[in-house]
């Protein structure tokens, strides 16, 4: 009959809208009013298993970041040194597809040789294309992508969009948090080598 | 007999059997394929549509070769890629053309679908086609100064001609683009051409025959026809397409689209950057889809390098590419029925299913829709912890229903159906002449798919059918794509159960790797159609020449032949139903 096709749609619709209220009530059940925002639902919410209204209340919620994001990308300081883990060997620069990356590197003043650091490490963030490819590429484990996706500014001057090495710089700290199992498995490497270093000794 | 040894090595074959009917007209080309002499080509593509059977002309385009090569002196190449629609491997044609001016016969007359390509090839490398009907610049405007893919052509921000550039600062600050080329002085105008003169050309193509029909549509009332513009800013256009339509009332008289307002000449710049370089780029070109030409690229260039793929980076890669056809069919369905007017619900539906993909992108790749996820020889990474048991959770359990809840939105919904059936129907030989692909050629019902015409990758190991419709409607366009969504979960479900174990890149290919001598056409099905990559390769860190076949692009070649006769509100509907991204068709 004409119209049936029509009806079933509603009954998608109509279906779809009576699930809201019924995911409503199932977090109403489970924690009162308020609990369907509570940080604890928002991964069930989000996952293949959510039911219902599937919008984040941004900024009051925010997504949960996996792992592997990759926003700008920063550079790892050592709690021992407390320099930057870069010895300016310039090859992210030249795996940088937008070429967005400048290093000079230091010289120490009394002998005149170049030293194995940066003096300036510079990141044009404005036309940075977030690739990833100068972490796949750095030896040293030295540059990391953020996680940190909140940046935009209200000048576009060329100091506000070329970020410096202090702009850039981030502690071991911050990396490990974000990076956890990353970290992990290049602690785990790190020590493996040690102790292969140990035992030829 | 010599059809089946032609399949295998059509090449040859072929070359044999031009010598036979057109002595002195064919040679082997230098790296792949055929040279034809300018003077026989069009009697040789007749022969080999009508005789040989390639009667799908996937691309054409032009190289430029301004120092003399090993076998052959300085010359612009055209490049034709053809195949059977039966399936099979392409057949390569080259054409020659002295630098000073270079004129090669066109072949819209033999492939109607060639007349895109070649006013792109006229627009960006300067070859003229002769007996092209309509031959002007279809990327860039008219003030536009020279040819931007000729070797010898800079453009006014010029800095080096290959990356990694030696320094990107050479006042020792760090300076923006903005400041290199500022506003105003970043353009340069042909010698004698003037802004102020300037009369939009395709504008006058479509206004020119107004004056002829004033008054005469054969009713008893006498009306006029009047020009209107869709876009660049419609939100129907998916984009900033621009369609200029004569109408006779209500009914489309003839339909051209204007392309390039999001053109920024991405082959140049891929041809400054490093062979690896390009990857990022990619996503860029239907960012809907960013995975599928990261697999197009990977595979054109992997024929070049001659690297193997690990099993489980070749499943990852299927993996992903099939759950990117479900999230663009999804995508397109959902704008689909906004552009016929439901309005945003079912648009909404299709988008939350296309977050819980982008999501799983996100997890292994890092991005949401720029993955750069693919690598020569492999994947980037592999999948984290978690990730194989939300994507069965995806597959298995929620998409099998939201396609069933979509079939039931819209194959069964009277309105769309009265919306969809019967409009803009395409036959068959005529999608495979203008070169059409993806679900717009197989809804007419001619079951090409690159994944069984020529598999590439592991599909040969899958099983799966390709989904065909009859009428070449939009409604057959759209029951296609459900169906393909299904033949993608069958493919999805097979790959995640027997995904194995071991390494993700046979070997870690240098971000300034260089790539032999030689020339490869890389085609995929992307969700959109056939996404081909052609590259060029003098050995270096550099790709010599770069193009991609975009499947919006040649589809699109099609829309002002099937909107003929339409309404105006269906050519919106019979837009969405050919599915492009601009930023695949402008590149």
């Amino acid at each position: 009959m004409y119209g049936i096709g029509i009806l079933k749609t509603f009954g998608v619709t109509v279906g779809r809208f009576v699930t809201t209220f019924a995911d409503d009530l199932k977090w109403f059940l489970k924690g009162g009013f308020g609990k369907r925002y509570s940080p604890e639902a928002l991964p069930e919410r989000q996952s293949p298993r959510g039911r219902g209204v599937f919008t984040v209340q941004y900024p009051n919620e925010k997504l949960i970041v996996p792992e592997n994001y990759r926003s700008f990308p920063f550079q790892v300081i050592d709690p021992e040194t407390g320099k930057t883990r870069c010895t300016a060997c310039g090859i992210c620069a030249k795996a940088c597809p937008p070429q967005c990356i400048w290093i000079v590197r230091a010289m120490d003043p009394e002998t005149g040789k170049a030293k194995r650091e940066p003096a300036e490490f510079f990141i044009d963030v404005s036309i940075c294309m977030s690739c990833g490819f100068c972490v796949e590429v750095c030896p040293f484990d030295a540059i990391k992508m953020d996680h940190d996706y909140e940046i935009a500014t209200y000048g576009r001057d060329a100091g506000e969009f070329v970020w410096d090495l202090e702009r850039l710089s981030k502690p071991l700290a911050h990396h490990a948090a974000i990076h956890p199992t990353q970290y992990a498995a290049e602690k785990a490497e790190q020590e493996q080598k040690a102790a292969q270093k140990k035992a030829r000794q | 007999m010599a059809e089946e040894i032609l399949i295998s090595q059509p090449t040859t074959e072929a070359l044999s059997t031009l010598e036979q009917h057109f002595p002195g007209a064919a040679q082997p080309a230098e790296y792949e394929g055929i040279v034809i002499a300018p003077g026989h080509l069009g009697k040789v593509a007749s022969f080999l549509r009508d005789q040989l059977g390639y009667d799908y002309l996937s691309l054409v385009t032009g190289v430029d070769y301004p120092e003399a090569t090993a076998q052959f002196p300085a010359r612009f190449e055209t490049t034709y890629h053809l195949f059977r629609s039966k399936g099979g491997g392409p057949l390569v044609l080259h054409v020659h053309a002295n630098r000073d001016d270079p004129v090669v016969p066109s072949v819209v007359g033999v492939w109607p679908g060639a007349s895109v390509h070649e006013r792109e090839t006229w627009d960006l490398m300067g070859i003229r086609f002769e007996g092209h009907p309509d031959l002007r610049r279809i990327l860039l405007w008219e003030g536009y100064e020279g040819h931007p893919l000729r070797k010898d052509w800079h453009e006014v921000y010029y800095e080096e001609e290959k990356k990694p550039f030696s320094s990107r600062h050479p006042e020792g600050r760090p300076v923006q683009a903005e400041e290199r080329a500022p506003l105003g002085c970043n353009l340069r105008y042909p010698p004698d051409w003037s802004p102020d003169s300037w009369e939009p050309q395709a504008e006058m193509r479509v206004y020119a025959p107004m004056d002829e029909h004033v008054g005469d549509n054969g009713r008893s009332m006498p009306t006029d026809q009047v020009v209107i513009n869709f876009g660049p800013q419609h939100p129907s256009t998916h984009g900033v397409l621009r369609m200029v339509a004569r109408l006779d009332g209500e009914t489309i008289q003839q339909l051209e689209p204007v392309l390039g307002y999001l053109h920024r000449c991405h082959e140049k710049i891929g041809e400054r950057n490093t062979w690896l370089a390009n990857m990022p780029f990619t996503d860029r070109l239907d960012y809907v889809c960013s995975m599928s030409n990261n697999f197009g690229y990977a595979v054109a260039v992997e024929k070049l390098m001659g690297v193997e793929v690990p099993e489980r980076a070749e499943y990852i890669r299927v993996i992903m590419a099939e759950l990117t056809r479900i999230m663009n069919h999804f995508v397109s369905i959902g704008f689909f029925t906004n552009d016929i007017g439901v309005y945003l619900t079912f648009m909404l539906y299709a988008l939350e299913e296309r977050e819980l993909i982008i999501d799983l992108f996100e997890m292994a790749s890092g991005s949401r829709m720029m993955c750069n996820y693919f690598r020569f020889g492999g994947v980037a990474r592999d999948l984290p912890e978690g990730w194989l048991s939300v994507a069965k959770e995806l597959v298995y359990e929620r998409i099998p229903r939201r396609v069933e809840e979509f079939e039931k939105l819209c194959l069964e919904n009277e309105v769309f159906r009265a919306r969809t059936i019967g409009v803009s129907a395409l036959p068959a030989d005529v999608a495979v002449a203008y070169g059409c692909t993806g679900p717009l050629l197989r809804a007419c019902g001619v079951p090409y798919d690159v994944r069984r015409a020529e598999p590439y990758s592991i599909y040969d190991e899958f099983d799966w059918d390709v989904a065909v419709g009859h009428n070449g409607d939009i409604y057959d366009r759209f029951k296609v794509r459900l169906e393909e969504m299904r033949q993608s979960l069958r493919i999805l479900r097979q790959a995640l159960e027997r995904l194995p174990d071991g390494p993700i890149q046979s070997k870690k290919v240098q971000a300034t790797a260089k790539v032999p001598a030689g020339e490869a056409y890389g085609r995929v099905e992307a969700p959109k159609g056939e996404l081909g990559f052609y590259v060029v390769s003098d050995g270096t860190a550099n790709p010599y020449r770069y193009r991609i076949r975009t499947p919006s692009f040649a589809n699109l070649g099609v829309l002002g032949k099937i909107s003929r006769g339409h309404l105006v509100a269906d050519v919106v509907a019979i837009l969405a139903s050919i599915d492009i991204t601009l930023g695949e068709v402008d590149r």
